[in-house]
């Protein structure tokens, strides 16, 4: 065990594979080229068309001990990984790895083979009941949690070779051009799944909306794709982005949002050429509200709206408060009709939105992030992996990297969560490091990292309620009371990397 | 100082609602009034009245106006209302169906004696009357002047449509006398007037309306149902700017007026008297609530040192 430079103590090995302790967010650059794969040659007149996804494994060639990916533009409402295991199943194939974008709830019905040896590892974090088995030791099965940034990264660089990407394409034609805009399982950007369409050593592209050739828009191109595999339905229709995304209308998150755009106020980014990315949530949305109203009334255009995209950023779009959406991945059906017609909204692949190892992320150019946390500590530290419980619950998405990138990171979080108090002396889990985290902001009051003084100052004199991070959580903790610490076994059930590839934190076993 | 009490947004909190509670602290309304009579049914009344206790015992750093709605004193809960709650130091008592000025003046006397018993000033707990009844608009000018206590009238127009048996409308004319009619009461005994709640929470634009309203008619705040509603109202109280800039002039004459040692004060040569000055005050301690000058108006610049 080593201790990395936020004290978390992380094994010199996981699962095989030799670690990097996390130093800092900006030094680490491996000296190396990016990975290869083999020349491919298609000659006139073959077929890439395969009747089924059995087919398409069979073509792929996928063996015992070989690594798959999907991605998870369809959310909750996909069935594609699911059908994709099954069908490894039954054609007896183990030792499987996965490396997904992400593991959402439907996904739960991969349990039984994991416990079955048919899937022994993921290399993609998990939302829902899988991450909450692996943290109690229910399922043996290491895990490796990567933002959006770092899973580019790693498909990039090699340290996660995928041999077989099947990329569900909702909109695709027999030689595999295909795009997310169009089809009874549209789901807009195929961001996540460029990369993987770029680096698997086997591209299949899967199908339940066979269109002639050619697919138009091309999202990603013939070129890339080996074969083309048609499935009766990607996903359900009513799940597929059907992220609620409606500004909260309770007053707690009302008030945090407004102080959140009192901080973007102060902080004088709101000019000409603003870039901003919120998620989908309800908080995140009252703070667009609120930045929205700001820029309707100073007559600011901005540059760019980024990341996961809302039907409330389309809106936002077709105002003329952004030039421009910079769109991996759409949250709601609105975002997913707006790409597929307006050319300045665009779709861009999860390595240009974040990865930090190319000539520049879309993130390098945010002025200002809205996000979340689960819980933060006085060092600013955010988790947003693990639940007050120590379960693994949540993906990391696009936090670590967009944090890292944007001139003003801000977190938003109400100071009570269930009975617990969001800021602790430590959090459980380090998912974003404080170096990259400049303002929290909750319904008791807005904290600012001492590397901005001049924000701290500027918005003490709008009689913003500014306050000290300790100050803060003593007050929190005068109406929680202090929480007994989580228990822990030794056990390192899965890995945090850091969008780098350096480890941050580890999860480990709950002590039940 | 009191005369100039901010009361633009007094917010109903339910006194059954833990989680509603501990959040008073975070509104940025004038005042809360914490409910233990209609939001709390018969079967909390008890334990809405601990909690409420408990939670003011806990609010010790006060930034705003907190008054108890207690149930009417004709009921079997109203004087528990009082002896449980009052030693936890309420800064007042908004009394529901305060049709005649008896009724307030026995709660006058119920105050005086908890304050004896609890060693408190004489007229420490205030009072604010909720005129919600045919009978309480035609009583509002007695009612307004029965004890010291009261510091404003509260119009209630849930009640009060109720008792005229009439359906409450978003236009609200039906109300207009009434209003109008409270209004007038407290004004002749130089009280405030807070306007009945606004139902619709969603609507936002009709809330802006009715405040737009009663700031013209000369009440000075509103009850209010929902924190989202607090933005809303202060806007519309909000003072405009050249309400500002003559205030401060006024204020500023006031100052050279002193230094000079004159009585008499003047501002482009006219003369400026109390209900100017108190005017002047007005506006920029609202001002101030608002963020829009710097610092409030001290007394001792109004009326001068000791």
């Amino acid at each position: 065990m080593v201790r990395n430079s936020l004290g978390r103590l992380i094994p010199e090995n996981f699962a095989g594979k030799r670690l990097v302790p996390y130093r800092d967010p900006w030094s680490l650059r491996p000296d190396r080229a990016m990975a290869t794969r083999g020349l491919r040659r298609v000659n006139p007149g073959s077929n890439k068309l395969l009747a089924n996804l059995h087919d398409a494994i069979t073509a792929a060639g996928l063996k015992d001990g070989m690594t798959i990916s999907t991605h998870h533009s369809l959310r909750n409402g996909d069935f594609l990984l699911n059908q994709v295991v099954r069908t490894i199943d039954s054609l007896g194939i183990r030792d499987i790895k996965i490396a997904s974008s992400s593991i959402h709830p439907v996904h739960a019905e991969l349990i039984p083979y994991i416990r079955k040896g048919v899937i022994t590892g993921l290399e993609c974090g998990v939302n829902g009941l899988i991450g909450e088995l692996i943290s109690k030791g229910e399922l043996d099965c290491p895990v490796i949690i990567r933002s959006h940034g770092g899973r580019a990264r790693a498909l990039i660089t090699g340290d996660v070779p995928v041999d077989v990407a099947f990329i569900a394409a909702p909109c695709c034609d027999e030689y595999g051009n295909m795009n997310g805009f169009f089809g009874p399982s549209a789901c807009g950007s195929l961001g996540y799944a460029m990369v993987d369409a770029l680096h698997a050593g086997c591209v299949v592209a899967v199908t339940d909306n066979l269109v002639p050739y050619p697919a138009t828009p091309i999202s990603i191109p013939q070129t890339l794709v080996d074969y083309v595999a048609q499935v009766e339905t990607l996903g359900d229709p009513a799940k597929i982005v059907s992220t609620t995304t409606r500004i909260t209308t309770d007053p707690i998150g009302l008030l945090i949002a407004k102080y959140a755009a009192m901080v973007i106020e102060a902080s004088g980014c709101l000019t000409d050429g603003f870039s901003f990315q919120t998620g989908s949530g309800g908080i995140s949305l009252a703070v667009a509200d609120q930045v929205r109203t700001l820029m309707r009334k100073g007559k600011i255009r901005g540059s760019f709206g980024c990341g996961g995209i809302t039907g409330y950023f389309v809106e936002m779009l077709e105002e003329g408060l952004f030039k421009t959406l910079f769109d991996v991945q759409c949250f709601d059906l609105r975002a997913v009709e707006s790409i597929g017609r307006n050319p300045d909204h665009l779709e861009i692949s999860a390595d240009m939105y974040a990865n930090p190892f190319n000539a520049g992320a879309v993130v390098n150019r945010l002025d200002c992030v809205i996000l979340g946390a689960t819980e933060v500590d006085t060092d600013f530290n955010v988790n947003v992996n693990t639940e007050s419980n120590g379960y693994l619950l949540h993906n990391t998405g696009g936090h670590s990297d967009t944090a890292a990138g944007a001139k003003l990171a801000i977190i938003v979080a109400p100071s009570i969560r269930g009975r617990l108090p969001i800021i602790r002396d430590a959090v459980t889990t380090v998912t974003t490091p404080g170096e990259t985290v400049d303002v929290i902001v909750t319904e008791r009051g807005i904290v600012v990292n001492d590397r901005h003084p001049g924000l701290k100052e500027e918005l003490t004199r709008r009689r913003a309620p500014v306050k000290d991070i300790r100050e803060l959580r003593d007050e929190i903790c005068r109406v929680t009371g202090e929480p007994r610490p989580l228990e822990f076994e030794d056990e390192v059930v899965g890995l945090v990397e850091y969008r780098d590839g350096s480890i941050i934190d580890v999860i480990r076993k709950v002590k039940e | 100082m009191a005369d100039y009490q901010l009361r633009r947004s007094l917010l109903y909190v339910p006194g059954n609602m833990p989680s509603m509670l501990q959040n008073i602290p975070l509104f940025h309304c004038d005042g809360v009034i914490i409910d233990l009579e209609d939001a709390v049914p018969l079967s909390e009344k008890d334990a809405a009245r601990i909690l409420v206790k408990r939670f003011l015992e806990n609010y010790t750093e006060r930034n705003k106006e907190v008054l108890v709605r207690i149930n009417p004193l004709d009921s079997k809960w109203g004087l528990d209302d009082l002896r449980v709650v009052l030693p936890a130091l309420p800064d007042g008592v908004r009394l529901p169906k305060a049709d005649t000025p008896e009724i307030v003046e026995r709660l006058d006397t119920l105050l005086t004696e908890f304050e004896e018993e609890l060693e408190l000033d004489i007229g420490r707990f205030r009072i604010l009357p909720s005129i919600e009844s045919a009978r309480g608009i035609l009583n509002a000018t007695g009612i307004a002047s029965t004890s010291k206590r009261v510091f404003a009238l509260a119009f209630g127009a849930e009640d009060y449509t109720a008792s005229m048996e009439i359906e409450r409308t978003k236009g609200g004319e039906e109300l207009f006398n009434a209003r109008t009619r409270v209004l007038w009461a407290a004004r002749a005994a130089g009280i405030q007037a807070i306007d009945t709640i606004f139902a619709d929470v969603n609507d936002m634009e009709g809330l802006r309306r009715e405040t737009e309203l009663i700031k013209r008619l000369g009440y000075t705040g509103k009850s209010l149902v929902n924190p989202r509603q607090i933005d809303v109202v202060h806007e519309v109280f909000a003072p405009k700017q050249e309400e500002i800039d003559y205030a401060l002039q006024v204020i500023d004459a006031i100052k050279r007026a002193r230094l000079m040692g004159t009585g008499v004060i003047s501002l482009g040569g006219r003369m400026i008297d109390a209900p100017v000055v108190k005017r002047a005050v007005r506006v920029l301690r609202t001002a101030h609530a608002h963020g829009l000058v710097d610092s409030a108006v001290e007394d001792e610049v109004v009326y001068g040192a000791e």
